[in-house]
Parts: C-alpha cells; sequence; structure tokens
C-alpha cells in the first residue's frame, strides 16, 4: 500500500481552480517533493491532505486512510509544519514541546522519550528554557519540526519548510529530513528552491493546480532525451537570444543568469557549431557556447511551457 | 479531557508568561471600579449652604445644625436679603435656608411656620435631589416638636414617614456598583477571551494546532478554564473593593454569589470565543468584544438605565442580555440577602446563554477546523 494515494483530487474556491484533479501517488520512505511556483496549488493540495480542507472533488487516502471520511485518523498518522514554524513564542522550548506532546495526547515514559528526541534532534540540549521567540531562525525551524514529530508519524508534510532561513540551516534541515526518510517515514515536501528539489526522491511539478510532470530528477530530465541544450554566454545576451530564436533548429530560449539556455529541436552533434557560426555571422560575441546536461530549472520551465501551449 | 488539560496549561502558561495581560486582567478591573465607583454618583453631597437666620433662637440652630449634620450640606456663609443673590450668582453657595423671625415661638406653640429655602436651579437634577434632603431634613426636625406636642394630650398628627428600603439613604453607589461589577467583568472576560483565538490565528499557531488530533470542544474547554479562573478571581477582587471602599453589603450566601459569577462568566467567556472564531484579526476581536459586551450590558441590563422604562422593542433586547439577569441575582443576593429560590429563573437564563454560547463557538471552531 503506498502512503499517500491521490486520485483526481480537486478544489475549487468560487470559479477559481486551485487545484485540478491530481493523480500521484507517493511510497513508503519516499522524500516526495512538489515543485511549483506561488500560488500553483501546492499549500491546498497539502491542506486537503491533512484533512484540513474538504476536496470539491475526488479522493486522497493516506495510510489508506481517507481524507473526507476520517479526518481525525488522518491528523494521528500524519505531521504537518508550514513556514511559518507556528510556535508559541512566548514559551519556552521545553514548554511548546510539552503543549504538542499534550494534544498529540503522549503521556509518561513516551512523552519523556518523544522530548528527549526533539531537543536532541533541534541541538536545543542547552536552551531549554529559551523563549521560541529569542532562538535564531535555524532552531526555530528544527524545534518546529521536532513539535511536529513528536508522536512519530508515519508521513509528515512540509509547507515550504525552508523558507526565510539562512543556507547553513537549510542544508542541516535537509539532513534531518534524510534521517527521516531512512527511518521509514514519508516526507511530502513543497518547495521552490530548485537546489532543494534535488533532495528529494521523486518530484511532482505542479502547475495552475495541474500535475505538470511526475518522476525522479533524472526521469524529469529524459523530456530532453532528444533534444539538447546549449548554453552561451554572451556579452550581450539579449541580443544573442534574438539571434539564436530566429535559428529553424531552436525550439526556445531562455535567460539563466547572464547565460542563454537554448532547446534544440534534435540533438544532432553539429548543432554546437551551428549556433556558434550564426552567432559569428550576426557579430555576436560570445565567450563560450556548450552542450550542457539539463537542469532542473531547464525541466521546470520546459515542462510549464507544455502545460501552458496545451491549455 | 487530558489534551483540554494540556491547552489549558499552556494557555495558561502564555498569559502568566505575558505580564502585561495578566494585569491588565486582575488589575484593571478593580481600578475601573475605583474610577467609575467615585465619578459614577449620583448623590450629591457638600451643597454650600447659606444661612438666613432671622430668629436667632435654639430651636433655629437646631434646624441649622440638622442641615449641616446630615452631611449633605456645608455651611458656606451667613447671608442676608442683601447678599443672597449675589452669591447664589456666583455660585458661591447652592442653597440658602431662611428662617422667619419668630420660628422659636411659634414651634413651641405648635403653629405652623413655613421655613425658606432657595435652591439654585441651573441644575434641574441636583436641584431636584437637594430639595429632598431639604425637605426630609425639616419633616424630621418638625417631627420633634410635633411629638412633644402630641404627649401634651392633643390627637396625633398624622405625618408621612416614607421609608427606601435596601438603601435607606438612597444611595446611589448601592444601586450602582452591582451593575458596576458586572459591566467590568463583561469587558475583561469577552476581550480577553476574544483576543486569545484571534492571536493564534495570527501568529498561524492555530493551524498548528488544527494539524494535531484534537477536536474542537477539547479545545474551547481548554481555552476557557485559565480565563474563567483568572475572570472569577478578578471579579471577586472587584466585590472585594466595593465592599471596602463602597460600603456594599453581603446579606446573601458567597456560594450563591459564585454560582451567580460563575454562570455569568461562563457566558461572557462563551461570547468572547464565538467573537474570536469570526474574526481572523486580534484588531477586529477587539473591536467587536468591545461593542458586543459593552453597550448592551452599559445600556440594556437595568445597569443605569431601567429596563421597565424602556420601549417594547428595546425591552425584548434586554432579554438577550447576561448582564441583566446577572445584575437581578447580584443585587439580590447582596442588597437583598435573597436566597436561591427567589431567583433561580434568572440563573437558569444565565446558564442556557453560557452553554449557547460555548456551544456556538464549539460549533464555529469545529467548521473552521475542517
Amino acid at each position: 500500500m503506498n502512503a499517500i494515494s491521490v486520485r483526481d483530487l480537486s478544489r475549487r474556491f468560487g470559479g477559481f481552480v486551485a487545484v485540478d484533479r491530481l493523480t500521484f501517488d507517493v511510497r513508503r520512505g519516499e522524500i516526495f517533493g512538489f515543485l511549483g511556483s506561488n500560488g500553483a496549488g501546492k499549500s491546498t493540495t497539502i491542506r486537503m491532505l491533512c484533512g484540513l480542507l474538504t476536496p470539491t472533488s475526488g479522493t486522497a487516502t493516506i495510510d489508506g486512510v481517507d481524507v473526507v471520511r476520517d479526518p481525525e485518523g488522518v491528523k494521528r498518522r500524519i505531521g504537518y509544519m508550514s513556514q511559518r514554524f507556528s510556535l508559541y513564542e512566548q514559551l519556552t522550548v521545553d514548554q511548546n514541546i510539552r503543549f504538542f506532546a499534550g494534544i498529540y495526547g503522549l503521556t509518561g515514559a513516551r512523552l519523556d522519550e518523544r522530548r528527549r528526541f526533539a531537543i536532541e534532534m533541534a541541538g536545543l540540549e542547552n536552551r531549554r528554557g529559551t523563549r521560541a521567540a529569542d532562538l535564531a531562525g535555524g532552531w526555530r525551524q528544527r524545534l518546529a519540526l521536532g513539535c511536529a514529530i513528536l508522536h512519530e508519524p508515519s508521513i509528515v508534510f512540509l509547507d515550504e519548510p525552508t523558507g526565510g532561513v539562512d543556507p547553513m540551516s537549510r542544508r542541516q534541515f535537509w539532513r534531518l529530513i534524510d534521517r527521516l526518510s531512512d527511518s521509514g517515514v514519508t516526507v511530502l515536501v513543497t518547495t521552490h528552491y530548485l537546489d532543494e528539489a534535488e533532495h528529494c526522491h521523486r518530484l511532482a511539478i505542479i502547475h495552475a493546480g495541474r500535475l505538470a510532470a511526475l518522476g525522479s530528477t533524472s526521469e524529469l530530465k529524459q523530456v530532453f532525451a532528444d533534444r539538447a541544450i546549449v548554453e552561451v554566454q554572451a556579452s550581450n545576451p539579449v541580443e544573442a537570444m534574438r539571434v539564436l530564436d530566429r535559428i529553424p533548429d531552436v525550439e526556445k530560449t531562455s535567460l539563466f543568469g547572464t547565460a542563454v539556455h537554448a532547446v534544440l529541436k534534435s540533438a544532432g552533434r553539429d548543432a554546437v557549431d551551428v549556433l556558434r557560426r550564426e552567432l559569428t555571422a550576426a557579430s555576436v560575441a560570445a565567450q563560450s557556447v556548450d552542450r550542457v546536461q539539463p537542469s532542473l530549472e531547464d525541466v521546470f520551465l520546459d515542462v510549464v511551457d507544455r502545460q501552458e501551449a496545451h491549455a | 479531557m487530558r489534551k483540554a488539560l494540556a491547552v489549558a496549561r499552556k494557555e495558561l502558561r502564555q498569559i502568566v508568561r505575558d505580564r502585561r495581560t495578566l494585569m491588565t486582567l486582575l488589575f484593571v478591573p478593580a481600578f475601573f471600579l475605583l474610577l467609575y465607583g467615585y465619578a459614577l454618583n449620583f448623590d450629591i453631597r457638600h451643597v454650600r449652604l447659606g444661612v438666613d437666620d432671622q430668629d436667632r433662637t435654639a430651636e433655629s440652630r437646631s434646624v441649622i445644625s440638622a442641615f449641616v449634620n446630615s452631611g449633605y450640606f456645608d455651611l458656606a456663609a451667613i447671608v442676608d436679603d442683601a447678599s443672597t443673590q449675589a452669591l447664589m450668582n456666583r455660585n458661591e453657595v447652592g442653597a440658602v435656608v431662611v428662617i422667619p423671625r419668630g420660628l422659636g415661638r411659634a414651634l413651641l406653640t405648635g403653629a405652623a411656620t413655613p421655613v425658606q429655602v432657595l435652591i439654585n436651579g441651573d441644575n434641574a437634577n441636583t436641584a431636584t435631589t437637594v430639595m429632598g434632603y431639604a425637605l426630609t431634613i425639616l419633616q424630621s426636625e418638625s417631627a420633634k416638636y410635633q411629638e412633644g406636642a402630641g404627649a401634651g394630650g392633643r390627637p396625633p398628627l398624622l405625618t408621612v414617614e416614607p421609608r427606601v428600603w435596601y438603601n435607606p439613604q438612597l444611595r446611589s453607589t448601592l444601586f450602582l456598583v452591582p451593575g458596576l461589577i458586572a459591566y467590568i467583568a463583561m469587558i475583561t472576560a469577552v476581550v480577553s477571551t476574544a483576543l486569545s483565538v484571534a492571536r493564534e490565528k495570527e501568529r498561524g499557531t492555530m493551524e498548528q494546532v488544527r494539524m494535531a488530533p484534537l477536536d474542537a470542544a477539547s479545545f474551547v474547554v481548554g481555552k476557557s478554564i485559565p480565563y474563567f479562573i483568572i475572570s472569577l478571581i478578578s471579579a471577586l477582587g472587584i466585590i472585594i473593593v466595593a465592599m471596602a471602599l463602597f460600603e456594599l453589603p453581603m446579606r446573601g450566601s458567597w456560594s450563591a454569589l459564585l454560582l451567580a459569577l460563575s454562570l455569568f462568566l461562563a457566558g461572557a467567556l462563551g461570547l468572547g470565543l464565538l467573537i474570536s472564531s469570526i474574526s481572523e484579526s486580534q484588531q477586529v476581536a477587539f473591536q467587536l468584544a468591545l461593542l458586543a459586551s459593552f453597550l448592551p450590558t452599559l445600556m440594556l441590563s437595568g445597569f443605569i438605565f431601567p429596563i421597565a422604562s424602556m420601549p417594547a422593542a428595546l425591552r425584548a433586547v434586554t432579554y438577550a442580555v447576561p448582564a441583566r439577569y446577572f445584575l437581578i441575582a447580584l443585587r439580590g443576593i447582596v442588597l437583598k440577602g435573597a436566597g436561591l429560590q427567589t431567583f433561580w429563573v434568572e440563573l437558569a437564563a444565565l446558564a442556557v446563554y453560557a452553554a449557547l454560547m460555548l456551544g456556538l463557538a464549539s460549533i464555529r471552531l469545529r467548521r473552521q477546523w475542517q
């Protein structure tokens, strides 16, 4: 049985379709990433999967439990942490942990053991009496994660957990997520950081409420299997793009920082030479013209473009 | 239930941590009472009295000292026909007693003698009250002589003997203080609870709590317990201050008082929770809470304006104001020493109101929970 199973899940807010017939499965112990821009429907989906929001249509089961029929059962099985790391700021580290343990119904030896676990995991052994408001972002985030998994849920939902946290803390946080996954916990995480998405075993790219692509990073990159990506470093990238767009073999171009990525319709060997020739002919100075491996960003842009074209 | 206790413990810790809220809850109510208690006083004291004693006998002096000893008048000036007008105009005297020549003799022979009292009428309310004081003083003064005369064998004169129960001096504080207690307790209880849920929504902790397998009813109960305890302490504080400073009596039983107070506070907390379930921010919650507690309790509870003299439509509205019932019960207990059996209807109404509010708050929150 899959940890999460979603079939034709939709949610409308008035006339606006926030989530449109999503279908996917998440395997046990997997780190499953939800990638999409703001407003793509990631948070709405998570809220439905947690039993916080009723779907307009479709079904979703968590550990085999239907989110509509038994939201309480779902809540017992899941942990949830959002980008806002919702802790009680006036309360200390220990008091926050005790409160969440309390509403999850933990008592006795299990309570003590889980409390120790959460404090150790967040690295807060020496700051148990510190008020949550006085903790730095990374610590608060780890404490929030600790509080969210006190009851040892088999599935954890993380809604943009690393927003507003420094890169060091983000890396530490992802180590914790890896640890959770190693211990058999299923993690569904939303992000719009593409570098974070690389940590996920599998990714779902969500665009305008729809599932645009699904697979592991390398599977997703297969969309470029019979195409090529050429990176052009030019002193005038905008001019370079104009020239490249005129070449029949170039499907599209996009700006990647100061470089231009051109997607070629075929993966022919001489592609790079053709581009180089055309740029020289148009007297656009290019420092380098190289074939590159597709990045997740290439995949994301391509997937979104193609969905837009279909719509 | 254990989960409700976890919520209650957390809430209590939060309140205790938040010194400002705690102080506000515990001491501001009693402070309010001091302010209102002294300012909201319909009694008139220290009326500056001018005396024009044209008789100058032992009897006339007795009339004057009756005025001064009443506590309502302060002897301010000895006046005569010529100066009265000027002093009155400058507000240096608020009332003048003119005792005509021959009063002493007339009293001893039992002949009726008019004593003139001039009252500054620039404030009609004050004037009426002062007139009432003067009449009472003069009546009791004349009674002395009538009794003496009655002993001389003549048939005793039939005198009107007005007597006001529970508040013989008609002190308005005794009437107002119970209203103030209800008013202050209502506002603090409603406002503090209304803010507490709205704060969780604003900070995002609400969403985190909703993700836990915790039902709305446990949450409501857990939220209510600490505020109930604190409001109860605070309300008892007001009552004790009222007893110490405003001579509020306690003629009934403390357990009846506690029962009435608890039911009233439970309703107020329910209203606060209901308000915070429908408002998304602390600011909205605060304004709604003030509006819902302040105006009805002040205007429609019988605190200041008698319900009986309201138009029928407004009178119907007062049935939905819990302070209305609480005031009847509170006045009954502290002023009249009445037992539970005389106002069980009011207690039942308070209980129904509390159950309704807490129930609605739970339903509202449960709907949002999903």
